[in-house]
């Protein structure tokens, strides 16, 4: 079996344009954890021209909604929701930054679009599997929105964080690819 | 009469769920574990294998399997000789929820104001509650903590009959493939035929306690189950949407008697991540 290839997060223009759709992954490094409440804030904070809780231009961005941490661990359960409901924000974080988004589900095509405009890669987390992913996550720490509670924005700190590249920046895709590879016709 | 103090029922709601979200069925996972078998895809092999670990850790460190721990579903059976006593049995069944979810460190997922203020209720409550009330004396309870990544991608549809068993075959093949990756396949495609709209959505959602892999006892029934699940595995989505040949897992067939000029039709679709228990008070 192949190594899995393990790279630094943030993701760079060198790394981001070598990314291949359908490649393994194992990441390293900061991410940002926002899903559809900390998106609706940070697009109306975009918007009016106000700073965002992080910086986003080089940025991952997790998206994900974790169950409560037990006493003594980092993270509660922490697999990937469907990343489709933030399509309506992804184009103008690309455009303000953002390089890497990551979790599960298709992408609608103004973000594909984005994607290939900006050099900006799409990864898949596989999930349900939450419970696995948490064992990756070293350090979580809520940075703003706290009172949207498991909607709000972390940093985290990640080692060995398994995914997938589902676009890559020349408009590669792993669930069309995969589908076409697999389909039979009737 | 046989009384059942609602205390047990407060308490047995929450260990349900608590089991639900650590711990999947066992057929579901021997379900997973022959889809890993019959898979050809390497991705999808690769997505099933983290899915098998994730299985295992959950179980043994009691961390929900995924931080998705649903609206609660609460189906009771209630026997017409059973008693409750000490209070009365939505605020008891909400209060096991609201015990479950909080001893049990699960997310809290429920909102308020749905189209406006949409804020948490704090506790996963109000649980969606069904009570059928049944001959004998005991109150089985069905717990099932349903993830919207699947739900979201459930449909309803009222079918002219004239076009018959094989626009059924199409229509819920068509909802899978428009789901696509979203719903976190592979799945179990609950499928409700018949009765009214409402009736034939619970029909779909129900269809999902039939462990997986045993067929609708009537032949007809289990005969479109099988062509429903050859039409979802030629679809190429595979485990994660990563391309594969084992989309479902399997599809469960509701059927009921409908009006002569309807053919209700409902999808309710199920992650791989099956989440369901159930215990007799």
């Amino acid at each position: 079996m192949a190594q899995v290839r393990k790279v630094k997060v943030p993701l760079w223009d060198e790394v981001l344009r070598e990314l291949r759709a359908g490649e393994e992954l194992l990441l390293e490094g900061v991410m940002y954890v926002a899903r559809d409440a900390a998106h609706r804030r940070m697009f109306e904070a975009l918007e009016q021209g106000l700073p965002l809780p992080f910086d986003i231009r080089g940025a991952a961005v997790y998206y994900m909604g974790p169950s409560p941490a037990r006493e003594g661990s980092v993270i509660g359960s922490a697999g990937p929701t469907t990343s489709g409901r933030m399509d309506a924000y992804a184009p103008l974080m690309i455009a303000r930054g953002l390089r890497t988004m990551i979790g599960k589900g298709p992408r609608a095509k103004e973000v594909r679009d984005a994607m290939v405009q900006y050099g900006a890669v799409y990864l898949g987390a596989v999930g349900g599997a939450g419970a696995l992913i948490s064992r990756s996550i070293r350090k979580s720490r809520v940075i703003a929105y706290e009172e949207l509670g498991a909607e709000a924005v972390r940093q985290l700190e990640v080692a060995d964080f398994p995914c997938v590249v589902i676009n890559d920046i020349y408009g590669g895709d792993l669930y069309e690819a995969g589908k076409s590879r697999y389909r039979l016709e009737s | 009469m046989r009384e059942i103090a609602l205390d047990a029922v407060t308490e047995t709601v929450a260990r349900l769920f608590e089991q639900a979200c650590y711990h999947l069925p066992e057929d579901v996972l021997l379900a997973l574990r022959n889809a890993r078998e019959a898979e050809v895809s390497p991705p999808a092999r690769v997505a099933l294998d983290k899915i098998l670990q994730n299985v295992a850790i959950a179980g043994r460190e009691r961390v929900p399997l995924c931080q998705d721990t649903g609206f609660s579903i609460v189906w009771l059976e209630l026997g017409q000789e059973v008693c409750l006593t000490g209070g009365d049995l939505c605020t008891a069944v909400n209060a096991g929820v609201r015990r479950g979810y909080a001893d049990g460190y699960l997310r809290k997922s429920v909102v308020k104001g749905p189209f406006s203020s949409r804020v948490n209720t704090g506790d996963n409550t109000p649980a969606d509650i069904w009570v059928d009330v049944v001959p004998g004396n005991e109150l089985k309870i069905t717990v099932m903590p349903k993830g919207s990544g699947s739900e979201n991608m459930s449909r309803l549809v009222v079918l002219p009959p004239a076009r018959g068993r094989q626009s059924i075959v199409d229509f819920v093949v068509n909802c899978v493939d428009e789901a696509g990756a979203n719903p976190c396949p592979p799945l179990v495609v609950g499928v409700g035929i018949g009765g009214t709209t409402e009736k034939t959505m619970m029909l779909a959602k129900k269809a999902l306690l039939r462990r997986v892999g045993v067929p609708n006892p009537d032949s007809e029934d289990a005969g479109l189950e099988r062509d429903i699940l050859a039409g979802v595995n030629r679809l190429g989505i595979g485990a994660m949407g990563y391309g594969g040949r084992i989309t479902a897992l399997a599809v469960h067939i509701e059927t009921f008697p409908c009006h002569i000029a309807s053919l209700p039709l409902a999808v309710n679709l199920q992650c791989w991540c099956h989440r369901w228990a159930e215990a007799v008070l």
